[in-house]
């Protein structure tokens, strides 16, 4: 990011998205300053983001892996997360880790719990974190995942941790508690989150992840989590704050004072924009094999420390 | 055979038991039909993200086959508890047998907002 892009005033969420639609199929930066995103315009091409800069934090984000899934949409979903795999190892900037944002396995079978893991081995990096998606927890809720991606091994689906300054919570939230409601993160979950976030200051950046989005973007097809005003309540006081979901297999943003929620793209297959005209429940979209790449992607994220705003490129497959 | 017929000859009440075992069997195939008839299988299909027969009515005794139509997995799972499924993969089925009358809600727990109900009376 140069001085110029940084002195320009900040745009207008209309304007920013009408960036964003215009570079529809690129990578796009976004800078969070002060609550309102601004895009930075950076493609591929452009490395002014790459620039290591001191006390920068750069991790990867992924989502959506539904390893398992072997239909139309998309019939080879591990040669997707190898390509994923292969773009994360041609970053310019090593990233520190990678998170993944659940929908790690199709169906919670422990075979597919087991290749996934192995296959996220092959990312060099020290640790993958993971989150669980609803399909994670299909039978059993958690317990399946959890005999493979038991992140603090004390057999519980939420944890924290804390890197370079900057403070993780990954969350739970496919948990259901009431007929024909969205899931939910429940009380124990948020009880844990409150005294968790207790002991961390204001100023300390805050990363949460969890699968499916922390905001009401589409009830009727469960596009939303049943309590997330409560957790959103807890984060609100905590100067910069950057929530990191999965589950919609698109790229959606919401800013809400200094909480800005993004959701990412998945490595499997598209799923509808939330409503769409003519599509009537969420399932797997299925395109030619030439656009299915532009539609799958992963993202790459920077934090520097002493600034409250967090970039992010996301970048599809096919380029 | 000869033999068997001179041994009702020579026990013509035999023939009367035989004939009357004949005449019970005779009502009593169809009765057991009619009970298998009102067993029968009443099926619901998943499709789209909602069960297409959200709510059914059936007699005690009816088996309920749930079939996944969707590409996406989908599981049956009833708010008490009584009766719950794996995750439905694509054309997977899952059937429980209703014994008790009720009515019995149930939902997707992959995808929570799917609901269904099962009212069984006599």
């Amino acid at each position: 990011m140069s001085e110029r892009d940084r002195a320009k005033p900040a745009l207008t969420r209309r304007q920013a998205l009408q960036c964003l639609a215009s570079w529809s199929g690129a990578a796009v930066v976004w800078t969070v300053a002060g609550g309102v995103p601004y895009a930075l315009g950076a493609t591929r091409g452009d490395t002014s983001i790459a620039t290591p800069q001191p006390g920068a934090l750069t991790f990867v984000q992924i989502s959506d892996t539904h390893i398992g899934f072997r239909k139309e949409a998309n019939p080879d979903v591990v040669g997707s997360l190898r390509r994923a795999i292969a773009d994360i190892h041609a970053l310019p900037d090593t990233p520190a880790f990678v998170v993944h944002t659940g929908d790690v396995s199709h169906l919670s079978k422990p075979e597919e719990f087991g290749s996934a893991r192995e296959l996220l081995k092959e990312i060099r990096v020290d640790r993958v974190h993971t989150v669980p998606g609803e399909h994670d927890t299909i039978d059993d809720g958690a317990t399946g995942y959890l005999k493979f991606f038991d992140h603090d091994g004390n057999g519980k689906s939420w944890y924290s941790f804390d890197q370079a300054g900057v403070h993780f919570v990954g969350l739970n939230n496919v948990l259901n508690f009431k007929l024909g409601t969205m899931a939910s993160l429940g009380d124990e979950q948020l009880a844990w989150l409150k005294a968790d976030l207790a002991g961390v200051s204001r100023s300390t950046p805050i990363v949460v992840l969890a699968h499916i989005p922390l905001w009401t973007i589409w009830e009727p097809w469960g596009w939303g989590t049943a309590d997330s005003a409560q957790a959103i309540a807890l984060l609100r006081p905590f100067g910069s704050v950057t929530v990191l979901n999965g589950h919609i297999h698109q790229v959606l943003q919401k800013v809400e004072g200094n909480v800005a929620l993004h959701t990412a793209r998945s490595l499997a297959y598209p799923l509808p924009t939330p409503g769409q005209a003519g599509i009537g429940e969420p399932g797997p979209v299925t395109v030619s094999a030439g656009e299915l790449g532009k539609l799958l992607g992963t993202r790459e994220l920077r934090v520097v420390r002493g600034r409250t705003d967090v970039a992010l490129i996301d970048t599809p497959l096919g380029r | 055979m000869s033999k068997s017929v001179s041994a009702f000859a020579a026990h013509p009440l035999r023939a009367v038991a035989l004939a009357l075992l004949v005449i019970v069997i005779g009502y009593a195939l169809p009765a057991i039909h009619a009970v298998a008839a009102s067993a029968t299988k009443v099926d619901v299909d998943i499709a789209k993200f909602l069960f297409a027969q959200k709510e059914i009515t059936v007699a005690p005794g009816t088996t309920v086959v749930w079939t996944n139509r969707d590409e996406t997995p989908h599981t049956v799972a009833a708010s008490d508890k009584s009766f719950s499924s794996k995750g439905l993969d694509t054309n997977d089925t899952f059937e429980h047998t209703f014994t008790k009358e009720g009515d019995f809600d149930y939902i997707c727990t992959v995808h929570p907002f799917m609901t269904g109900v099962v009212h069984v009376h006599k």
